[in-house]
């Protein structure tokens, strides 16, 4: 495991009662559920987002009835490989499922079947702006039921909903390689992305397509502590932020006391911006793990590996990299346009289309960030290019009609005529603004301002 | 693996499995498990060191299925319920199981 | 009194239009009526039926045990905790038995989650045998053993983890079949211990066995584990010669087995009547085999049934019995990390031992033969108290369960004051059902020991 020494608070986290310095120990596992039509081990659809009615996508497999039995959905297998093979693991030629057991009402068999010791795929990386993330490993499981906590009747119950129950979901587990808030956050994005470009999961995290877990702790030394919080219930990048940030100050005043942070399941409350304890950890987990009896093994060859290889999609860094190389396109603005990764073709077509007619496509990129353009999915290229150019074209103004318009605004603004005789030059910007307005046409404003100017002065 | 069952111990398998089981019942399991662990130990005196592990018999691998939705297996939103104790406008229903917050 | 006919006579004599399905069924019916009360075989009775006469099983009663998923009928595993439990999907076997057209007559008792040799755990109460009412039927498929020794239908389906098709075979005089795992689809069967569960016939004949595996064998989709090998027919190893078959005897050396294998050893003479050469072999000691299977069975028990409580079943965890009990949680306390070394993995290599000293055996033997079970059917109320009573039941059938090779029960010796039967085991490697078919075959044909044979 590589824990790098850098000291918190360095990229803006809060300290309080920095009487010590320490530095974020942090991994994420980060849930992602994959589109596959149907789910993990069983034929039924898998839509629980869309689902007119609870239960309805259900059988007697995700329902967990006595004797039925999985049959893994081999699309959702080569997706996780595929996954691993864009965040550049390895993979794991033999594998199996094994269940893991637990009691939760949301959990129909009493056990979840997921991967144990042979993952897909183990020991790849992403790489952030702050740094290398190690990729510790990636399986393959299935997702649980949804819970939805009410009062009924006065009672205080959950209602389950097995719609979800069964549903492909890969886990991605990092190395405890993380260093501070904004890279957890730059990581998270950045993996949603890879699974978006891989056309294998939609990743809505408010609906819990993606789920964020970050274990983490605090180190004087840099070595592993001996204890570790883990924060679940994180739907969002931006309240990922705010977690790390509010249990580096949390565990900060705690070991400054002289104490140990508890060992402990925590919530992230996003109305209160505050971390709260679930449970305690005292006894490990016993998830009595074993190989699935149900589900023969997997074997893959490395031929087989090869040819997914061969077919992963060009993914975002790539693209970055392609879109220096052929268009100049500047990496600040290309990382926030690849971000929406069903514009990437649309793009691609308009950035060669520029290029071919010497427009110079980097421009065109930086419209688009600053959202001088707008680009949406079926816009043609052509007209992207004609509004850009529309942007930068300028039309014959009538000087009359000018000279008519601007002394209109003088007179219905004598106030900002008087502050600008008093000195106050900041109003011109006031006034060019009046006068653009009650124009159609793209003004050539280094004109307009010098009229303004002479007009002001007669 | 030679371990000594206790009460202490029981308890906290039956924790484990969620099997309430009574005061009585925990010295009748500890001496049952006493009397089935002895059978288990026979496996300490095995000779099977590098012995690779039977976890099944078939030989079979990659046993998979083709991404398509089985509609004739699928339950209608009625058949799925119709074993729950307990159901709500759709949904199965358990106690809160979480106090959140 | 059609009730008695064998499945292959039934089919026969309903082709030729000699009897009616209405006067079997009828037949079958009142045998029930007489007898279930006492017995209690029978946990639930169907008297619905139509006559399928284009269909290979022309709508003939048949048994089914109660762990096997059944659309729309309760379906038990003769437990508390599934009392009121009604399946929405068919358990594939029976869904094959079905387009064969058979005609389920009424699901069979059990012993509770198939946890037992003795049907004496079902928490609906003991099945008697009906050879010697004072005493136990086996298990855990004792209804369906009890079923046919008491022609309360023409045949009927088991299911066998470790000896529980053919131990109650053995205890009721009549044969069971324990088919190659995988042969047999385990989808909507109620799972005990799901590396070696596999569903079979209990039959009246040799020749009914091979006829009812032809119709429930077959890979299925549904099931994972479940092999895509051909299905032979089964009936043409009938009637075939064994002359130049080799045959192994094992576990003749046992200590305890001496009275038993006195009456067993003079039945083997009819091989070598028949041809074929008889050797005894030496197999790795059985007790090697309990532990592995104690170890597997509980660890795979406690897995299968944490899916059971009171939100999808409309009884709790708190109705298991004790023996259900006593198995979640030993299997819990195997699976869990509180030893450092896995029970469960170290008896899977132990597993790997078991299979090997049988496959051993197999390069110099066509089938292996042991006694089915100790010795003859127990008294009610064996079971009281003795936590190991099926393992050490079924330990001569538990290598054949744990490798998946397929093995046959069939009755071999009768015991005039008693009227109970000892059953011979017979084995034969992974997918050769048709080696133990013509082997069984051509015992019970050439000897007086199947009661229904006698009647010819």
């Amino acid at each position: 495991m590589l824990l790098k020494k850098i000291l918190i608070g360095t990229r803006g986290e809060k300290m309080t009662n920095s009487n010590k310095n320490y530095q974020l120990i942090c991994g994420l596992e980060v849930h992602a559920e994959l589109k596959t039509k149907s789910k993990m081990f069983c034929g039924c659809k898998n839509d629980p987002f869309h689902a007119p009615k609870p239960n309805i996508y259900t059988c007697p497999v995700c329902l967990g009835m006595p004797g039925a039995l999985p049959v893994p959905n081999k699309k959702a297998i080569e997706w996780t490989i595929k996954l691993g093979l864009a965040l550049n693991c390895k993979i794991n030629l033999f594998s199996k499922f094994d269940r893991k057991h637990y009691f939760y009402p949301d959990l129909p068999k009493g056990y979840q079947i997921s991967q144990y010791d042979i993952p897909f795929c183990y020991d790849g990386y992403l790489d952030t702006s702050e740094g290398r993330i190690g990729i510790a490993r990636i399986h393959l499981e299935e997702d649980t039921g949804k819970l939805l906590h009410k009062t009924i009747n006065g009672k205080k119950v959950s209602l389950i909903d097995f719609n979800r129950g069964g549903v492909p979901l890969v886990e991605v587990v990092t190395e405890p390689d993380i260093k501070t808030a904004t890279q957890a956050a730059e990581y998270g994005k950045k993996l949603r992305n890879i699974i978006r470009y891989l056309d294998i999961g939609n990743c809505d995290m408010q609906k819990g397509g993606m789920r964020l877990e970050a274990n983490l702790s605090l180190s004087e030394t840099g070595d592993l502590p001996d204890y570790k919080v883990e924060v679940k219930n994180i739907n969002s990048f931006k309240f990922m932020e705010q977690a790390i940030a509010y249990e580096i100050d949390r565990q900060t005043k705690i070991l400054n006391q002289g104490k140990t942070p508890a060992q402990e399941t925590r919530g992230w409350d996003a109305n209160k911006q505050r971390s709260f304890s679930q449970r305690a950890k005292e006894t490990a987990e016993d998830y009595r793990y074993f190989p699935d009896p149900d589900i023969p093994p997997l074997q893959f060859t490395k031929e087989q590996v090869e040819k997914w290889r061969e077919k992963l999609p060009e993914l975002p860094a790539q693209i970055l990299d392609r879109w220096y190389q052929n268009f100049k396109i500047e990496p600040k603005f290309g990382e926030i346009l690849i971000s929406n990764h069903c514009l990437t073709t649309l793009l691609n077509a308009i950035f060669s289309k520029a290029k071919r007619k010497k427009i110079n496509p980097n421009s065109i990129a930086k419209a688009l960030v600053n959202k001088k353009l707008t680009l949406q999915l079926g816009d043609k290229p052509k007209n992207i290019i004609a509004n850009y150019q529309q942007l930068h074209k300028i039309d014959n103004i009538d000087s009359d009609v000018l000279k008519q318009t601007i002394n209109k605004v003088l007179t219905t603004n004598p106030d900002a005529v008087t502050k600008f005789k008093t000195g106050k030059t900041q109003v011109i910007g006031f006034l060019l603004g009046q006068i653009a307005q009650k124009l159609p046409q793209k003004l050539d404003m280094k004109q307009v301002r010098l009229e303004l100017l002479k007009a002001l002065e007669n | 693996m030679k371990q000594k069952i206790d009460k202490q111990l029981v308890r906290h398998i039956a924790e484990l499995a969620q099997i309430p089981i009574t005061a009585k019942e925990e010295e009748s399991l500890a001496n049952d498990f006493a009397a089935t662990l002895k059978v288990v130990d026979q496996l300490q005196k095995v000779d099977a060191k590098g012995v690779k592990l039977t976890y099944q018999v078939t030989g079979l691998k990659n046993i998979t299925r083709e991404d398509e939705v089985n509609k004739k297996n699928m339950f209608t939103q009625k058949q799925a319920l119709i074993n729950a104790s307990h159901t709500y406008d759709g949904f199965f229903v358990v106690k809160r199981v979480i106090d959140a917050k | 009194m059609l009730n008695k006919l064998t499945l292959k006579q039934a089919i026969d004599k309903l082709d030729n239009k000699k009897i009616t399905l209405e006067d079997i069924w009828a037949d079958v019916l009142s045998a029930i009526k007489n007898q279930n009360d006492k017995l209690n075989v029978y946990l639930a009775i169907n008297k619905n039926f139509k006559s399928q006469p284009n269909k290979p099983l022309k709508g003939l009663p048949i048994a089914v045990k109660d762990n096997f998923c059944t659309k729309g009928t309760i379906t038990t595993a003769s437990s508390l905790l599934l009392k009121d439990f009604v399946p929405q999907f068919e358990s594939t076997v029976t869904q094959k038995l079905k387009d064969a057209g058979g005609e389920i007559v009424g699901k069979t008792n059990m012993d509770a989650w198939a946890h037992g040799s003795s049907t004496e755990t079902s928490q609906y109460g003991k099945t008697l045998n009906p050879r010697n009412t004072q005493h136990l039927p086996g298990g855990s498929s004792g209804g369906s053993a009890a079923a046919v020794a008491a022609d309360m239908c023409i045949a009927s389906l088991g299911s066998e983890t470790a000896g529980s098709i053919r131990q109650p075979a053995a205890w009721c005089g009549v044969v069971g079949l324990k088919p190659t795992y995988g042969r047999t689809s385990r989808y909507g069967i109620v799972a005990m211990a799901s590396s070696t569960d596999s569903p079979g016939p209990i039959t009246k004949t040799v020749e009914d066995a091979a006829i009812l595996l032809n119709h429930i064998a077959g890979h299925d989709p549904l099931n994972a584990t479940s092999s895509s090998e051909k299905t032979p027919n089964f009936t043409e190893s009938l009637d075939k010669p064994i002359e130049n078959l080799k045959i192994g005897i094992i576990y003749h050396n046992l200590e305890g087995l001496e009275n038993v294998w006195k009456l067993f050893a003079p039945q083997l003479k009819i091989f070598t009547k028949l041809g074929a050469s008889v050797k005894y072999a030496q197999a790795m000691d059985p007790k090697h085999a309990i532990s592995v299977y104690t170890v597997v069975q509980r660890s795979e028990v406690s897995s299968n049934l944490a899916r059971f409580d009171d939100v999808r079943y409309q009884h709790g965890r708190d109705t298991f019995g004790n023996e259900a009990k006593k198995r979640i949680m030993l299997g819990t306390h195997t699976l869990s990390k509180v030893f450092n070394t896995h029970p469960y993995s170290l008896a899977q290599k132990v597993r790997t031992l078991l299979i090997k000293d049988y496959e051993k055996l197999f390069k110099k033997y066509d089938v292996l033969i042991s006694l089915t079970s100790p010795g003859f059917a127990k008294k009610v109320g064996a079971t009281e108290g003795s936590a190991m009573f099926g393992e050490l039941e079924d330990m001569l059938m538990e290598v054949s369960s744990l490798s998946g090779m397929p093995g046959i029960s069939i009755p071999c010796y009768r015991d005039e004051k008693t009227n109970l039967y000892l059953g011979m085991n017979i084995m034969a490697p992974m997918w050769r059902e048709d080696l133990v078919i013509q082997v069984a075959d051509a015992f019970e044909k050439n000897t007086d020991w199947n009661s229904w044979r006698k009647n010819d």
